[in-house]
């Protein structure tokens, strides 16, 4: 918190503040910590990537930011989601319909199960136009048919009549891309968007979606385990591990001098098209269940750095260089930290 | 000399039936017309996108699905024509991973159970034998004898690879398929399953067909690769030609898609547009016509025939003039502070691994 009270001169409200947010999963009487002690910030018009592996969180992340988290079992246990000014986890679950869909477009890994497969993807796209913005039926047919021409849909006036299971998979996820864009909304938020595309229409759909940030001036969130996606399409990232965030900064300087041993790891185990390498570098042992409870650093057990401070004591997240800050007790790793 | 495994002119083509009398109205054309070879400890790499046929080939080599036509040699013997029986024999010698081992497990048998019965079936252990063999091959798949009796839902993503491993291990195979075998894991347990891949190659000499749709593993762990479209090969060359200097249009906009993770190099090469066509009703001429970019007249008539270019094999009308933009090939050294990071934590840890 104390970070990002510092003014650095031109920063203005940021218009996403996760401060502190803890989430815990109470299953047949067991308490999951699925996220601890996260903070992010995201600022207008930027694309900030959330990247970790399965189980750090970032989907947890993503859809408390929406307030989609399934309660019970999910139970928001402490911090603030700050859209605004507004907190979003006080505000009552009708204003956070009219969030939903307006101010915040959502999409996800599998358009084929977030679209209604009964509905065209025009009715569907019209459905949010008139509630969130109220518009005529008429009206918003033809602004649904703009939008699906604005994603890249090929003749948009018939797709407008077709279901879901009747286009490809990247037409799917291009529909899905309008929907979420229906209401210009502020803050979009992509989760795995482009995961279960072939890499061709992956690389098409980065592109639409890097072209649309720009067009629309939206904040982008893109929850993605895939740091060639991360490198590629955003400006700033946060690195999560096991409920927590261990590293943050621009992209660039996360690339250019990784700092935590995670990250460190994480980069050296990505296969590289770009060049050859003997062997793959990877991490020893596995993450630790969401029911160990660990007093400090969640990657100790897996950490060759890691000493006494780092198994008792959590370590915070503090800056290391402009805007990047890392939560070990360790960094910077030099050659003479061993 | 004839390689362990040759591929002839596989072909496989899966009626179309519609209506109340289940009449063939078409058929898909999964596979069509493909040859190649496999050598003893040797990766060849089949790489494409969905539905273009790449699982299919694997299958057919292991008649887990009947080909349609063409024809499959390991070691000199025919093998599309075994009798039942015959094959069973033929199947120790020819193994297969999936994508998903928990799909492939069977989840009321404990692992030791799972690895047992190929072992017994194939008359390569006794009863007497036969838990110090399965303890061996768990070992050599980096786990241990505590797995053997668990259940595969107690294993975690990497670990159920591991068991996938090691039954296909279990029966001394001369080649496995493995069909896409890392693409559910996370990067740093895929980075574990591909040392193991290489390590047990190198230790039994097995030959695998790495079936994949991630070119960034296919340069890592072939040793050729061939790139298909819609149920052809359309380019095959050692890896090391194949991604320094890709002949086939496809190939080029495959490595170019590919989001490399280093921010600086980002290309402006717009990507390849449109959809990958339907095997059911395929385009004339070149399958990749509608999408290339290079595309002329002669592209929709005529299906240009694999041909020898330098050492790649490629089906182009216009091979000789692809020319990758320098963005697609160029290869990129390691982050200087990531290499130098990583060393430091490889040295602590070989460090407390001396101290232990």
């Amino acid at each position: 918190m104390k970070m990002e009270e510092v003014d650095i001169g031109t920063t203005t409200e940021p218009l996403l503040k996760v401060e502190d947010l803890a989430v815990e999963f109470h299953v047949s009487g067991t308490v999951q910590r699925a996220l601890q002690g996260v903070s992010l910030t995201l600022q207008r018009g930027r694309t900030l990537g959330l990247v970790g592996e399965s189980g750090c969180g970032k989907s947890v992340t993503s859809l408390s930011i929406m307030r989609l988290l399934p309660q019970p079992p999910g139970h928001y246990a402490g911090g603030r989601i700050v859209l605004e000014g507004r907190d979003l986890l006080s505000m009552p679950e009708r204003d956070m319909r009219v969030l939903r869909g307006g101010r915040i477009g959502m999409i996800f890994q599998e358009p084929m199960t977030s679209l209604n497969p009964v509905y065209t993807c025009g009715e569907q796209i019209v459905e949010s136009l008139t509630v969130h913005s109220g518009l005529s039926s008429k009206a918003a047919m033809d602004r649904a048919v703009e939008l699906l021409d604005l994603v890249g849909l090929p003749s948009p006036k018939e797709r407008a009549h077709d279901y879901p299971h009747q286009l490809s998979g990247g037409q799917r996820q291009r529909v899905m891309i309008a929907l979420a864009l229906a209401n210009d909304p502020d803050l979009l938020i992509a989760d795995e968007p482009t995961t279960a595309l072939d890499v061709t229409i992956q690389a098409q759909i980065l592109d639409l979606m890097t072209d649309l940030r720009e067009r629309t001036g939206a904040a982008v969130l893109l929850v993605t385990h895939d740091l060639g996606v991360v490198a590629q399409t955003c400006d700033d990232v946060v690195v999560m591990y096991a409920g927590g965030v261990v590293e943050q900064a621009p992209t660039k300087a996360l690339f250019a001098d990784p700092q935590h041993p995670y990250t460190i790891g994480l980069m050296a185990a990505v296969p590289r098209i770009d060049t050859t390498v003997d062997r793959l570098s990877t991490i020893a042992g596995s993450v630790p269940p969401p029911w160990v409870k660990i007093d400090g650093c969640r990657f100790a057990s897996r950490c060759p750095l890691a000493d006494d401070r780092c198994r008792s004591a959590v370590p915070p997240l503090r800056e290391i260089g402009p805007d990047h800050a890392v939560a070990c007790w360790r960094a910077p790793i030099e050659e003479t930290t061993v | 000399m004839t390689a362990m495994l040759e591929v002839r002119g596989l072909t496989k083509h899966f009626p179309v039936r519609r209506g109340l009398l289940r009449r063939v109205v078409g058929h898909v054309q999964a596979v069509n017309d493909v040859s190649f070879d496999v050598n003893e400890g040797e990766t060849l790499a089949i790489v494409g996108e969905s539905g273009c046929g790449k699982s299919t080939i694997g299958r057919t080599v292991l008649r887990l699905v009947e080909a349609t036509d063409g024809s499959v040699r390991l070691d000199g013997e025919q093998i599309l024509n075994l009798s039942t029986d015959a094959m069973r024999d033929m199947r120790r010698k020819l193994q297969i991973i999936f994508q998903d081992p928990f799909g492939s497990l069977n989840p009321r048998m404990t692992v030791a159970e799972t690895l047992a019965e190929p072992l017994l079936l194939h008359g390569l252990a006794t009863p007497d034998t036969v838990d110090d063999k399965v303890t061996e091959l768990l070992r050599t798949c980096g786990l241990s004898r505590f797995h053997a009796q668990r259940y595969p839902h107690e294993f975690s993503g990497g670990q159920r690879q591991r068991v996938g491993i090691a039954r296909a291990l279990a029966t001394r195979p001369r080649l496995i398929v493995c069909d896409e075998p890392v693409s559910a894991l996370d990067v740093s347990v895929q980075a574990q399953i591909v040392n193991l891949l290489q390590d047990l190659q190198a230790q039994f000499g097995i030959g695998y067909i790495f079936i994949s749709h991630d070119l960034a593993v296919v340069r890592h762990i072939a040793a050729r690769v061939a790139v298909i479209y819609l149920g052809r090969i359309v380019e095959e060359a050692t890896a090391e030609a194949l991604f320094a200097a890709p002949r086939h249009p496809y190939t080029l906009s495959l490595i170019a898609a590919a989001p490399r993770p280093d921010p600086t190099i980002r290309d402006g090469t717009e990507p390849v547009q449109g959809d990958a066509p339907s095997a059911l009703a395929p385009p004339s001429g070149c399958a990749f016509h509608p999408r290339c970019p290079m595309a002329q007249e002669v592209c929709r008539t005529e299906r240009p025939e694999l041909r020898a270019l330098g050492a790649t094999r490629v089906a182009c009308h216009f091979a000789e003039e692809v020319v990758p933009e320098t963005v697609a090939i160029q290869t990129t050294p390691t982050a200087p502070s990531l290499q130098r990071r990583l060393d430091v934590l490889q040295s602590a840890a070989l460090k407390k691994q001396s101290a232990t």
